[in-house]
């Protein structure tokens, strides 16, 4: 494995970790839920690179369905803060 | 054909290791700023940014799954926008003010005739 990929990995674990510490300390609900947007974009972006580094194909669909729910889950969470739903 | 797989590569890390800067960074943005509106600002550009390059790096280094890329490249462009968006408006709309005091609030006026019409 190149040392690029070794630098990458463990720079989006840092960024994983950074926004779950925003996850759990925000102090309303609209910052708990911009913190799991963007756990999962990083989510995504980490099962790609996993899926090269292992070399398994099926990690990009299992990105592309995470990639869906995330966004349906998200659309969901802020018309519920709005009152909305 | 050796060089251009040779040149695919280098181009390929360098894509991946944009990207996992760009979240890096994002993620301290959404740790680091004051207010809802600045981490929405923060993390969802540089997230939506890193996530892209990092895809489209992995895409470069693996030719053979370049269409199914594409498609999530697509997909996070056009969702993550959407999402912000929507997060900046229930935030909006749940009374949460910002941090340094704004002179104009054009959103303001909108929501009030929204509210007189119903």
């Amino acid at each position: 494995m190149n040392i690029v990929l070794y630098i990458s990995m463990i720079l989006i674990s840092i960024a994983a970790f950074l926004a779950f510490l925003r996850f759990v300390k925000g102090p309303s609900a609209s910052d708990r839920a911009v913190a799991l947007d963007t756990l999962s974009i990083i989510g995504i972006g980490a099962i790609v690179l996993l899926g090269y580094i292992f070399q398994r194909y099926i990690y990009i669909d299992l990105a592309l369905v995470y990639a869906v729910l995330g966004f349906i889950g998200i659309i969901v969470i802020a018309r519920f803060i709005e009152k909305a739903l | 054909m050796e060089l251009l797989n040779n040149i695919l590569e280098y181009v390929g890390l360098f894509f991946v290791l944009l990207g996992s800067i760009f979240l890096f960074l994002g993620a301290l943005g959404i740790y680091r700023m004051p207010d809802i509106y600045d981490r929405l600002q923060a993390g969802t550009k540089a997230s939506t940014l890193g996530a892209m390059s990092v895809t489209l790096g992995v895409g470069l280094l693996q030719p053979d799954w370049l269409i199914k890329i594409i498609v999530i490249i697509l997909f996070i462009g056009i969702s993550n926008p959407l999402s912000s968006h929507a997060l900046a408006r229930a935030s909006y709309h749940s009374g949460i003010v910002p941090f340094f005091k704004n002179k104009i609030d054009a959103y303001e006026n909108v929501v009030k005739k929204v509210k007189k019409k119903h």
